[in-house]
């Protein structure tokens, strides 16, 4: 049962880090700032939720897995509110979107 | 295992930081210091359970507030051009 839980537990620890790296290596890549967002989410949902779920399973029922339940709905609950508004200021400040039919500003390659 | 989540973690950081010192614009820096602060909270999670003290929850969760309220103050200066000001309203 131990052992079960130990691989769960690595398995989502892995997949979780390898989904952190895949949103950073998207914030590097990304042409313009409306992509890079969408390339932060994805560190920011699938990454952390793996993460604290490989920690879930290590922590067993307790008051540490309620903290990191705690953890959990705070960052699925700020990390988009913060985006949304990031977002929409950027957009109010005049920040245009590289369309693929040429619209908005060239992009930088 | 966690130090093999810890690593992962600490590249992320590590291109979220790139990402900030490169941006073009200031929305790149603050969506890049948004990411550093999650990771950050991760990060303190992992720490927490490698070295077998849970008490780093604690604070990992006062990161993830202060992060929250650093990023919409950030942002509510970038829209209005100030934190609000006493004689904010009368200019409307």
């Amino acid at each position: 049962m131990s052992m079960a839980l130990d691989i769960l537990s690595w398995i989502c620890l892995v997949s979780g880090g390898a989904f952190c790296i895949i949103g950073g290596f998207g914030l590097i890549r990304m042409p313009d700032f409306y992509t890079r967002v969408h390339a932060a989410s994805v560190t920011e949902t699938l990454g952390a939720g793996l993460v604290l779920l490989g920690l879930m399973f290590q922590a067993g029922v307790t008051l540490v897995c309620a903290k990191l339940i705690v953890i959990g709905i705070l960052i699925l609950f700020m990390s988009p509110t913060a985006t949304h508004a990031l977002t929409h200021a950027a957009l109010e400040r005049g920040l245009r979107p590289v369309l693929a039919d040429g619209g908005g500003v060239p992009s930088k390659r | 295992m966690f130090e093999t989540a810890a690593v992962a973690l600490l590249v992320t950081l590590a291109l979220a930081l790139a990402r900030a010192a490169l941006g073009p614009t200031v929305f790149d820096r603050v969506q890049a210091a948004n990411t550093v602060g999650t990771v950050a909270m991760l990060l303190l999670a992992v720490i927490g359970f490698l070295g077998g003290r849970p008490e780093f929850l604690d604070l990992a969760i006062v990161y993830g507030f202060l992060n929250v309220v650093g990023t919409i103050a950030v942002l509510k200066f970038f829209r209005y051009g100030s934190l609000g000001e006493p004689g904010e309203e009368e200019r409307g």
